[in-house]
């Protein structure tokens, strides 16, 4: 196959950017997407030019490293799949392919396509925890978790903090993100004693870092590769109203 | 967003059923809107009752519009860079026709005001007889106003749509079912003020209601 991107090329924070075309030629319908990207970076850096930047990291789908937004769609058109899992297979000879990073303003560009994601990390930082003491890996079933509650839990605890839901939002919202860690936490035993300072102090975070609010529209969990559902936002919804109901002075 | 605009949803809820009145006949629907004028008598001033929805409502709207201004500069704040190529997904009309819709929306209900409370754009404008005034105004010469008002109901419906959905989430609805269920419900409702208030305009100009 022969394809032409159209990269989004930025030498830096900050700076101009802009998009640009590059034909390749000879990708298999085999190879993955950022496979094809390495291609066009050995050739590039043959003929001495500037390679592009993109971010990566396991290229198993886990990491959440690789997000880009391919035609306008984050992680590209397969449903539920990373950009690294991503086959060329799903693309037809020809094609113009436009390669964009994440726009928020809370992910600057580092370079080309990499944006840095730390807002993510801030928004985990205020919540995204348990303080009760852990210890070694209990016996299973040591603490009984219903199993409605464990498989919401782990269904949440899925998401890899690519960062593509807000990249996907129209008001550019990391909701879902949230969300599923708000649920992740919520849903389990251990979660408990944090629960409403927890879904308080990350919602205030994720407004703190710029991210914008969400209207349910819905464009996240149809990106998400890992399927969080739209249902963990009204989860966060209804923890938050729950915790602003009760009173300053009774929080942990 | 959500709490303001469910008071907006019972306002139109409660509109629809009293504009179907015009169904009944002339005498009642009359007599509707002077009903509405003496509610709480003697204890409230006259048209003491509507007053007081209308500020209700005015300060519904207030809250409503605000709200969803803050959310479109937020929005437009958490963008600083636009995307060059950018396709929706999930492909959601109503959805993204909302902060528009509703300007469009907004706009209509200045219109529909000045032209049926205060008569000022009304062919009749008898503030006394609301029905004579809504007869004159969809009758088949003036289609160009069963148009414009076609289009702002179906506006409304689609704001409606998914306006109540979403409000439904915000006010802690949880469940994947219960998902399902908010969006049958929101179809529901939206298609139901639609049939309603469309129905009335749609009478005049046939001919049923005259
Ligand atoms: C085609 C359908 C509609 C018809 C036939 C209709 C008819 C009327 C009539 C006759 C009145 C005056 C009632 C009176 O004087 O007592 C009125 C008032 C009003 N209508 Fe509608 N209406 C329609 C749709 C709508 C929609 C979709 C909205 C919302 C955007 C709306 C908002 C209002 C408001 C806010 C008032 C009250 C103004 C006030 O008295 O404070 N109407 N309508
Ligand atoms: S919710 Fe989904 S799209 Fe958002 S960060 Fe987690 S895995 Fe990525
Ligand atoms: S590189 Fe790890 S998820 Fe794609």
């Amino acid at each position: 196959m022969n394809l032409t991107l159209r990269i989004w090329r930025q030498p830096g924070p900050g700076a101009k950017g802009r998009m640009v075309p590059y034909r390749v030629t000879g990708v298999s319908p085999d190879m993955s997407f950022l496979e094809v990207l390495d291609m066009l970076n050995e050739r590039l850096t043959l003929e001495g030019a500037d390679p592009v930047a993109f971010d990566h990291d396991c290229r198993e789908g886990i990491c959440g490293a690789c997000g880009v937004v391919i035609d306008g769609v984050a992680h590209g058109p397969q449903k539920a799949t990373t950009t690294c899992q991503l086959h060329m297979r799903h693309f037809r000879d020809g094609d113009t392919v436009d390669v964009e990073p994440w726009r928020s303003r809370a992910f600057p560009v580092v370079k080309d396509l990499v944006v840095d994601r730390g807002a993510l990390d801030r928004v985990i930082q205020a919540g995204g925890y348990v303080s009760a003491p852990t210890g070694s890996a209990p016996d299973a079933h040591a603490l009984p978790v219903p199993k409605a509650d464990a498989d919401a839990a782990f269904e949440a605890a899925t998401c890899i903090g690519c960062g593509a839901c807000v990249a996907a939002c129209p008001n550019g919202s990391a909701m879902l993100f949230t969300a599923a860690k708000v649920t992740h936490l919520g849903r389990l035993p251990q979660g408990q004693p944090e629960r409403p300072s927890r879904v308080l102090d990350m919602v205030a975070a994720h407004d703190e870092a710029g991210f914008g609010g969400c209207t349910n529209t819905g464009e996240c969990a149809t990106v998400c590769p890992k399927g969080i559902p739209l249902e963990t936002i009204g989860q966060l919804n209804h923890d938050y109203l729950r915790a602003s109901r009760r009173p300053a002075g009774s929080r942990p | 967003m959500a709490v303001s605009g469910v008071l907006l949803v019972l306002f139109l809820v409660a509109h629809m059923v009293g504009n179907l009145k015009v169904f009944v006949g002339a005498a009642s629907f009359d007599h509707y809107a002077h009903w509405l004028r003496t509610l709480g008598a003697p204890l409230l001033p006259g048209s003491g009752y509507l007053w007081i929805q209308r500020t209700v409502l005015t300060a519904a709207l207030v809250a409503h519009v605000w709200a969803a201004t803050s959310l479109a500069l937020r929005a437009r704040a958490a963008r600083p860079v636009r995307y060059a190529h950018r396709r929706p997904v999930r492909g959601g009309y109503a959805a993204r026709t909302m902060r528009w819709g509703g300007v469009i929306i907004l706009l209509f209900a200045v219109y529909h005001v000045l032209d049926l409370t205060t008569g000022h754009l009304n062919p009749v404008g008898d503030r006394a007889h609301p029905y004579g005034n809504v007869v004159a105004d969809f009758a088949p010469q003036r289609w160009y106003v069963t148009l414009f008002y076609t289009l702002a109901v179906l506006a409304v419906g689609l704001h409606v749509r998914h306006g109540v959905f979403s409000a439904v989430r915000t006010l802690g609805q949880r469940t994947a079912a219960g998902e399902r269920r908010a969006r049958v419900a929101a179809l529901a409702v939206s298609v139901g003020l639609c049939a309603g208030y469309l129905s009335v305009p749609f009478a005049v100009t046939v001919g049923l209601v005259g």
